[in-house]
């Protein structure tokens, strides 16, 4: 469980006058990349990775706590038994969607 | 500030990180056995590893005062092959004699199949037979937080393992309350990429507590950073965190843990 005294010690605007500058240059990152993502040759909207993208792009915006751990749910496999076999050493990002 | 990087793959680094990483006020390393980046061909590859893990790498670091430190297994990368990895398992306890080898580690998952779960539970029942401590590997990205529940209650199927002997390691903001929750001990690797940043390293704590939680880089062959664990404690002080606590979360809780082996000694 978090915390019950959970807390920055930075005020707020501390925090803004540390962390603004790289976070705008983040958030611009992320506009450029879909920019970057409309000019490719094959502009696809249904690629499982970038249905999750956009789904975590709401979540920043929906004013609610605790922001990362959704959004880190929000990528992440649900399911509770193991798979019979690795099908790779690495991971996606995100979870494929069910065909079912 | 001295610190402790609990969790580096030094057989990856070159020399010159020993140097940065004791400028910046590393006195120990722990170094657990990971997969190489390849599958290893044999059981002797392997035998070969632990040598450099325990022979060569001690005096390198030595060199540079640190000490090294190290943990035994097969990772889970490559327990899909049950034959390979039993026939490893079959030699560590010869390693787990040796001075500088601290527990059983890094087990795990990597992508939750049956067979690595068949071997992570006989790598957990080789720790308690030998009575070691336990330094488990979390799967990345989306496969997290399912890895990290099957590993917790896979341990919690073994009634010889006590959690607070056993460190859970790379959890993020989704996995750190559930590992706490049930007694263990939390890594937080710091990854520029796919796990936590300085900064939400530091979140983390302020969010959690410093209780059973630490900081390593985890460096290794990839994308990272050895010196990741004083840019943290870096991070900590702009935020205004006292010495004390950073001194906790970087150096004293990762002595605390690791010195329930009685083989690991540092002082402060």
């Amino acid at each position: 469980m978090p915390h019950p005294d959970a807390s920055c010690p930075m005020t707020y605007e501390q925090a803004i006058e540390a962390y603004f500058m790289e976070h705008r240059a983040k958030l611009i990152d992320v506009a450029a990349f879909l920019d970057r993502l409309e000019r490719t040759s094959e502009n696809k909207s249904d690629d499982f990775r970038m249905i999750a993208f956009r789904s975590a792009l709401e979540v920043l915006g929906d004013g609610e706590p605790d922001r990362a751990r959704r959004l880190l749910e929000l990528f992440s496999d649900f399911s509770t038994e193991p798979i019979d076999t690795a099908p790779m050493k690495g991971a996606l990002g995100a979870m494929p969607l069910d065909p079912s | 500030m001295l610190y402790i990087d609990p969790h580096i793959h030094m057989v990856s680094r070159t020399t010159d990180d020993y140097q940065r990483m004791a400028l910046a006020g590393c006195v120990a390393i722990t170094e657990p056995a990971f997969w190489a980046g390849f599958d290893r061909s044999s059981p002797q590859g392997f035998f070969d590893y632990f040598r450099q893990l325990t022979e060569f790498e001690p005096k390198r670091a030595a060199n540079y005062g640190i000490q090294h430190y190290t943990w035994m297994c097969i990772n889970p990368k490559e327990a899909e092959d049950i034959g390979l990895a039993r026939e490893v398992m079959s030699f560590i306890p010869d390693f787990l004699k040796l001075p500088t080898v601290l527990g059983i580690g890094e087990i795990g998952l990597n992508k939750n199949s049956k067979n690595e779960l068949i071997i992570f539970e006989e790598h957990v029942a080789l720790a308690a037979h030998h009575e070691q401590l336990i330094l488990v590997h979390t799967p990345h990205l989306e496969d997290k937080r399912k890895g990290t529940l099957l590993i917790m209650d896979a341990l919690a199927n073994n009634p010889a393992i006590e959690p607070g002997r056993v460190l859970i390691d790379h959890v993020e903001e989704h996995t750190v309350g559930m590992v706490l929750d049930r007694g263990f001990w939390a890594g937080m690797t710091l990854y520029p990429e796919t796990k936590c940043t300085p900064q939400r390293a530091a979140d983390i704590i302020e969010t959690f507590g410093h209780e059973r939680i630490w900081i390593n880089s985890a460096g290794d062959w990839g994308p990272c950073d050895p010196l990741s664990v004083p840019k943290t404690q870096l991070e900590m002080k702009r935020r205004g965190h006292t010495p004390e606590t950073i001194s906790k979360i970087s150096f004293g809780n990762p002595r605390n843990f690791l010195s329930q082996c009685s083989k690991f000694n540092v002082d402060g």
